[in-house]
């Protein structure tokens, strides 16, 4: 599959980090129950919306912290290990119960800010932090979504991305942005140069459109209508509608604009992570005009521990895209694969920040194409002057791609 | 009746029982699939890129 080499670091069984690294995926059960508790606390002290920012906190202080102090996670389990790993149940039912506590955090805190009387700074904590869970419920979706063969798992899936409403993600996740990543056609994959903010107006409908697209072309193979209810986007609509009606119905209409305000704040975390994930980076086009076959060097990985942990092993992003099947306890570090210098996180707060991601970004892009802006993913608009400012080979070079690429 | 593999992931498309979920009954021929048919597991491999496999294996 693959040249890169994989380290295998560490024994499993014991003390060791090997043995005891599974109970740690319960981190994605936590982030969940913080929000629960800072609901509870917003309701019953004094302090109230003081607690709204928990999360908040959590997401940009300790866990960017906590990746400095615990630092990477080297281990990548044997052949042997991951026959035990695949099998073994407890990695799914972590999944279960977090989708399940995080519509109790999402009901729990709708249920503070409507009884409790807030500042309105204190609705942006509710916000921001929601958001930050929404980031960790996509990260259980996007698992769950892969497991096309169990029934089970597909349909938690859609019970994750009802959550915020995100109904097209499993379908346009697989079937879109895996056929084409890290290719100009992918409207999950971003470009040199282009800004998160110009990228998610091109994501957040392109997503939609090519998933309603996929999904209109199945049940027209299956002789059905698209809007009928085969429609699996359809199904995660209806959980929607049904989990922010009963909240409409027990806590008044008041409630609806902060449950659709933090929908989108979480639509926009997914769009942070797809724009951190293969920002610059360009599989090159074969003779017979396919392009070539995704490999490691198409994804920026990043293998802090903690951060690995809560995004259960999303930040091994290289593995992922070249065996997108593979569970996500048994997905592998490739060192040699693209590394962000940061858990994901924080390189999705930065990206909020355009001149600071292309500061510490634009030159790791450069380097993965050791000079030759040919091979780079790059934002149309923003061509000439990344070729100007970065492009080490000859000008009359530059247009015969052909030549460059083989 | 015979099965083709992906290379990627291993997922076997067996004529016999088709991808019913994809809108392919089973019976669906190989040969009938649309050439831009995709792995329905792991949606990376196209059809010409899947192998051939033994035809008198049983079903996994």
């Amino acid at each position: 599959m693959t040249a890169l080499n994989i380290q295998n670091s560490e024994p499993q069984g014991g003390l060791s980090w090997a043995g005891i690294k599974k109970y740690f995926f319960i981190v994605a059960i936590l982030v969940p129950l913080f929000q629960v508790f800072s609901a509870y606390q917003t309701v019953t002290t004094e302090a109230a919306g003081l607690w709204l920012w928990l999360l908040v906190l959590i997401n940009i202080v300790v866990v960017p912290v906590a990746d400095v102090l615990f630092g990477h996670d080297t281990y990548n389990p044997t052949q042997e290990q991951e026959e035990s790993l695949k099998n073994d149940g407890f990695y799914v039912w972590v999944m279960y119960l977090a989708i399940v506590a995080h519509w109790l955090a999402l009901i729990t805190t709708a249920y503070a800010v409507s009884v409790v009387d807030l500042p309105w700074y204190h609705f942006l904590g509710a916000i921001i932090g929601i958001g930050a869970m929404h980031s960790v419920s996509f990260a259980i979706s996007h698992e769950l979504g892969h497991r096309v063969n169990k029934k089970t798992q597909t349909w938690v899936a859609k019970f994750a991305t009802a959550i915020m409403g995100y109904a097209h993600f499993n379908i346009e996740h697989n079937k879109g942005h895996h056929k084409h990543v890290a290719t100009p056609e992918d409207a999950a994959s971003s470009r040199m140069g282009e800004n998160v903010y110009k990228f998610a107006i091109r994501e957040l409908p392109g997503g939609f459109v090519r998933a309603w697209a996929l999904e209109s072309s199945r049940l027209s193979r299956l002789g059905k209508p698209t809007w009928s209810l085969s429609n699996e986007i359809i199904h995660s609509w209806l959980m929607t509608l049904a989990g922010f009606g009963l909240m409409v119905l027990v806590l008044g209409v008041q409630i609806l604009p902060f449950l659709i305000i933090t929908s989108f704040y979480g639509w926009f975390q997914l769009t942070m992570a797809n724009y951190i994930e293969h920002y610059g980076l360009l599989r090159q086009k074969l003779d017979n005009g396919k392009y070539q076959r995704c490999e490691p060097k198409h994804s920026w990985n990043s293998n802090f521990r903690l951060s690995n942990l809560i995004s259960l092993h999303l930040q091994r992003h290289s593995d992922h895209h070249a065996n997108p099947t593979r569970p996500y306890q048994m997905l592998r570090d490739y060192p040699e694969a693209p590394q962000m210098p940061t858990g994901y996180p924080t390189m999705m707060m930065m990206t909020l920040i355009p001149p600071l991601w292309y500061w510490v970004m634009d030159k790791k892009v450069v380097a993965w194409a050791e000079g030759d802006m040919n091979l780079v993913n790059m934002d149309g608009e923003a061509k000439a002057k990344l070729f100007a400012r970065y492009h080490k080979k000859p000008v009359d070079q530059a247009n015969d791609t052909a030549e460059v690429i083989l | 009746m015979s099965k083709h593999q992906c290379p990627s992931c291993s997922t076997v498309y067996d004529e016999r029982i088709g991808c019913p979920h994809e809108g392919y009954p089973a019976g669906t021929l190989w040969k009938d699939l649309p050439e831009d048919f995709t792995c329905p597991s792991c949606f990376l491999i196209e059809k010409e890129e899947f192998k051939s496999i033994a035809q008198n294996k049983e079903s996994p």
